[in-house]
């Protein structure tokens, strides 16, 4: 009998577990395609903080730390876009720990490696003149170790495009190369199979878009 | 078995709402705000009215967290029984180094440290026009300082050069510029590439610090480099080689350099006021060892050698026909060592040492026109020679307990000795020894106060006490900055400044007493937006200035009694955006001082204060033709100059005037052809200089025959100047480093 109470236990616990796991992804699968289609600030701040809320709650998962991560780190490069560089650094002080914990949960991933590209690049925008020498290389280095990781992943040729695309030409910058690697890069998304449905998927649509630009 | 868990699945089901406004302290709402249940997925983000809502399936007792960036966060303790919950909450600002206010008055600091409210960038000690890759050129640049050209230094607020102390990673510099040559301003004898941060004080600053009546200049050496490197540097007047070596795991790094400079290539096409009968040389040498202690400790080791030489003569102005030879040789040691480390609890460690040993060879004499020695009747004195040898050995440890915020305490102590010794020869060969040894202990104590955002307070206490004068003081030092609005705040700071006489006037027949100076400064300061402007009044007060009189033939200290004043305003403006890709300042300095010491008769203007002085700096990035252009307009209003002679009796003047405006024009130009270039495995930088580029003719005083019937003017040793150089690295791009490393 005591046998028998331990074995409905178990069972119960491993479908209380299962039913989180169920719970994990419905709630993962809600927010993910939203991240490659939220632009306004309104909307990042909301998806950042719903993807901080899984991260915080799981806390074993490195996709909700990935997300919120880069939802931060997306809202500080609309920032930088919108001449408001004094806003970077806060942002990517939120985003940095985040970042960090997605990577000791899931060591040697591109995706990973692709966050701190940005991450990097991003935080040297805020200071450019002073900052080249530390995130400038750093930034260059991540990208470097995602392409080794994972040559196929096509956010790897988005991000080196969009380094060529807007570095001048006299930095050794290039239109017309980054937009090759824009085509390489949706080459690759033609092929590219996210792990799961909540794998990162996001950059088509971005990668088009720059191929449209004159 | 099972009839519990679907009673407790259908309570799960069941939803409660919860609502509110979040709004900060002056109840302002505040949009982006995280709601969350903890440990659940449910939660909100407040809209820009402040207004949230959202349904939560958790139940009974749970912790709402209430986070956004900038705030401090709250939980809130909820149950849930289903229906509306409403919850407001007020969010308080959380004081970071982002947002707070800065202590700010009277100082400017270029350093890599995060900060609301910094105006100058690390790079920009390196990229002024005028500088010449000087640090205290592109200070000088800067509202208080003086454009003084005939001797080294920076004169601030009315001070003399004395008046201001160097320090590196904490401890006291000597020697910091090469040793005086007459009527030629020198160099700092460091370069700006071993320094990360610059504090630069023009009043008014921290108990950490003192023995400076009006100034501090705060260096910081920089720490483990990103990457071994090597560096060679070939330009008209000198030849370089460097390596810096890092460690495999990054934890430690060794390098050193040498230097060679040899100007006469430079003296054989840009003819020199002086004929020079040994060109100047120097040879320079360093190295240094970076050693990461912990996580968070380092210590670093920068050694420093230099010998260099030089000789000239010039027209005498005391007897037609014959010529003035001054030749010094001058070696000078120098060793630091600093460490820093977080010893936990938020308690933090910065200590250091430096040693540094300084001789000097200078001659004078008179020569005919066959350049032979002679000694004319009356004129004997012209002959002499002087033997300096100091030894300096300055140690100092500051403890730091981190409170909460940015609040914080520090406290410390400080050590300073010094052993000069002198030997005086005269034309007869008769021999006067000197020797003059002091030593100086400092505790300090100081508390910053972070009250919120909006307000900081510091306070400081400093004791000290001098072997030379045998006397004690205690400096009280204070300031607040409050925030205004958003990028701007009003700051001020008080304090009491000591000081021991200048030791060339020591020893002295009677006995002395510190020198005193008071600081009140008021400033107001706006950053926003790739902006900067501020606005600086100041009043200094001084007692206790040394008096001089002459003592056995020597101008020596005989008193206290000298007193004097400064009162002023400043003006800085930055703007890195209105031209795009431009990045210029502006600084204008108004200074109405006087002041009665050394032999002035009474209280005077003295010759090294301009009421006026103003700087242009611009500096413009060509992306097209990967070169930056850097130019750079300094001007002052004409400083008075005396004649002060000794009638038997009493000082007076013998003459009189002032010298007329100064104007100098500099650019730059810095081609960088490899920036950029991912893969290039060297990095080059061009750099062509000039200084005074229209040629105008500079004068900074007068000099006068013995008898005082003949004066000269004091000029620049040459009025245009030209450089052209190239520096090359591999390795690292380091072509910020070399920019402007002229000179």
């Amino acid at each position: 009998m005591k046998k028998g109470i331990f074995v409905v236990m178990a069972s119960l616990l491993m479908t209380s577990s299962f039913a989180q796991s169920e719970k994990y992804l419905k709630a993962m699968e809600a927010l993910v395609p939203s991240v490659d289609t939220t632009r306004s600030m309104e909307g990042l701040t909301d998806l950042a903080n719903s993807f901080e809320r899984i991260a915080n709650a799981e806390k074993t998962q490195w996709l909700p730390y990935y997300y919120a991560a880069l939802c931060n780190i997306n809202m500080a490069n609309s920032y930088f876009l919108l001449q408001q560089p004094e806003k970077i650094d806060p942002l990517m002080d939120k985003a940095e720990p985040m970042m960090n914990k997605a990577e000791e949960l899931e060591k040697n991933n591109a995706e990973i490696m692709c966050l701190k590209k940005m991450f990097n690049s991003g935080k040297m925008m805020a200071d450019p003149m002073n900052r080249f020498m530390i995130f400038g290389q750093a930034a260059s280095e991540a990208l470097e170790t995602a392409k080794s990781l994972n040559p196929e992943n096509p956010r790897v040729y988005l991000l080196e495009g969009q380094d060529k695309y807007y570095t001048p030409e006299q930095w050794g910058g290039s239109k017309t190369e980054g937009k090759k690697l824009f085509e390489e890069a949706i080459k690759k998304f033609g092929t590219f199979k996210p792990a799961s449905s909540i794998h990162p998927s996001w950059g088509l649509g971005m990668a088009k878009y720059f191929l449209t630009l004159e | 078995m099972l009839f519990p868990m679907i009673v407790l699945g259908m309570m799960a089901r069941a939803q409660v709402t919860i609502k509110g406004v979040i709004k900060d302290n002056k109840s302002k709402p505040v949009a982006g705000v995280s709601i969350s249940i903890k440990d659940s997925y449910d939660g909100g983000t407040s809209d820009s009215s402040g207004k949230y809502s959202f349904k939560t399936t958790e139940k009974g007792e749970q912790l709402l967290v209430i986070s956004s960036i900038g705030y401090k966060p709250v939980e809130q303790k909820i149950k849930l029984e289903g229906g509306v919950l409403t919850i407001d909450a007020t969010l308080k600002e959380e004081i970071s180094e982002l947002t707070a206010v800065v202590l700010s008055a009277g100082t400017f600091e270029a350093s890599d440290r995060k900060r609301a409210s910094a105006v100058l960038d690390p790079i920009d000690i390196v990229t002024t026009a005028s500088a010449n890759g000087d640090i205290t050129g592109a200070l000088k640049t800067l509202p208080g300082a003086q454009q003084v050209g005939e001797s080294e230094g920076l004169y601030v607020r009315g001070g003399t050069a004395a008046e201001t102390k160097t320090f590196i990673d904490g401890t006291l510099v000597n020697n910091f510029f090469y040793s005086s040559v007459p009527n030629i301003a020198q160099f700092g004898r460091f370069s700006p590439f071993i320094f990360k941060g610059t504090v630069f004080s023009t009043g008014g600053y921290s108990a950490l610090y003192g023995q400076a009546l009006s100034s501090a200049l705060i260096l910081e050496s920089i720490d483990l480099p990103e990457q071994s490197s090597a560096n060679i540097g070939i330009t008209v007047l000198s030849g370089s080689a460097g390596l810096q070596q890092l460690a495999k795991n990054k934890k430690s790094s060794w390098g050193f350099s040498y230097g060679y400079t040899d100007l006469s290539l430079a003296f054989a096409i840009i003819k020199q006021k002086q004929d020079f009968s040994k060109v100047p040389t120097y040879h320079n040498l360093d190295a240094n060892f970076r050693i990461k202690t912990s996580k968070t400790g380092i210590l670093k080791y920068y050694g420093y050698f230099s010998s260099n030489k030089l000789a000239f003569t010039t027209n005498s102005i005391d007897s037609l026909g014959y010529l003035d030879k001054f030749a010094i040789g001058n070696k000078n040691f120098y060793h630091n060592l600093a460490w820093k480390e977080n010893l936990g609890k938020r308690w933090k460690l910065n200590t250091g040492i430096s040693f540094s040993n300084n001789k000097d060879d200078i001659s004078s004499n008179m020569q005919n026109q066959n350049k032979q020695d002679v000694v004319l009747g009356n004129l004997e004195f012209k002959k002499f020679h002087i033997d300096t040898k100091g030894n300096y050995f300055n140690a100092k440890m500051v403890l730091e307990k981190k409170l909460k915020g940015l609040s914080a305490l520090r406290f410390g102590t400080e050590y300073n000795s010094s052993n000069d010794k002198l030997l005086y020869t005269a034309f007869d060969d008769q021999q006067y020894p000197d020797t003059l040894k002091g030593h100086m202990n400092a505790v300090f104590a100081e508390a910053d106060v972070y009250a919120t955002n909006a307000l900081a307070i510091k306070g400081g206490l400093r004791f000290e006490n001098s072997s030379l004068l045998d006397r004690t003081n205690i400096a009280p030092r204070f300031s607040v900055a409050y925030k205004l609005g958003k990028g701007s705040q009003a700051s001020v700071a008080y304090g009491i400044f000591y000081q021991d006489p200048e030791r060339r006037y020591l020893p002295s027949p009677n006995g002395l007493t510190f020198m005193k100076a008071t600081h009140y400064i008021v400033q107001y300061q706006k950053v926003a937006n790739q902006q900067s402007f501020r606005a600086e009044v100041f009043y200094k007060k001084y007692d206790n200035l040394v008096k001089t009189g002459t003592v056995n033939f020597r101008e020596a200290a005989i008193s206290n009694q000298g007193f004097g004043d400064a009162k002023g305003i400043e003006f800085f403006w930055r703007d890195k955006k209105t031209i795009k890709n431009l990045d210029y300042w502006i600084s204008y300095s108004y200074l109405d001082t006087k002041r009665d010491f050394l032999n002035f008769p009474f209280s005077i203007r003295p010759n090294f204060a301009a009421k006026h002085t103003s700087s242009l700096v611009v500096k413009k990035f060509v992306q097209k033709i990967k070169t930056n252009i850097n130019f750079a307009y300094n001007y002052a209003s004409g400083r008075p100059y005396y004649n002060i002679g000794f009638d038997g009796n009493a000082y007076k003047f013998n003459d009189r005037g002032t010298i007329p405006d100064y104007h100098n024009v500099s650019f730059s130009l810095n081609y960088l052809p490899s920036i950029g270039k991912k893969d290039a495995k060297s990095f080059a930088v061009y750099v062509f200089q000039v200084s005074n580029i229209f040629n105008i003719r500079q004068t900074y005083g007068y000099n006068y025959s013995y008898n005082g019937f003949r004066k000269e003017a004091i000029v620049p040793t040459s009025r245009m100047f030209v450089f052209i150089g190239a520096f090359i690295s591999f390795g690292i791009d380091r072509s910020d480093e070399v920019i402007n490393n002229g000179l």
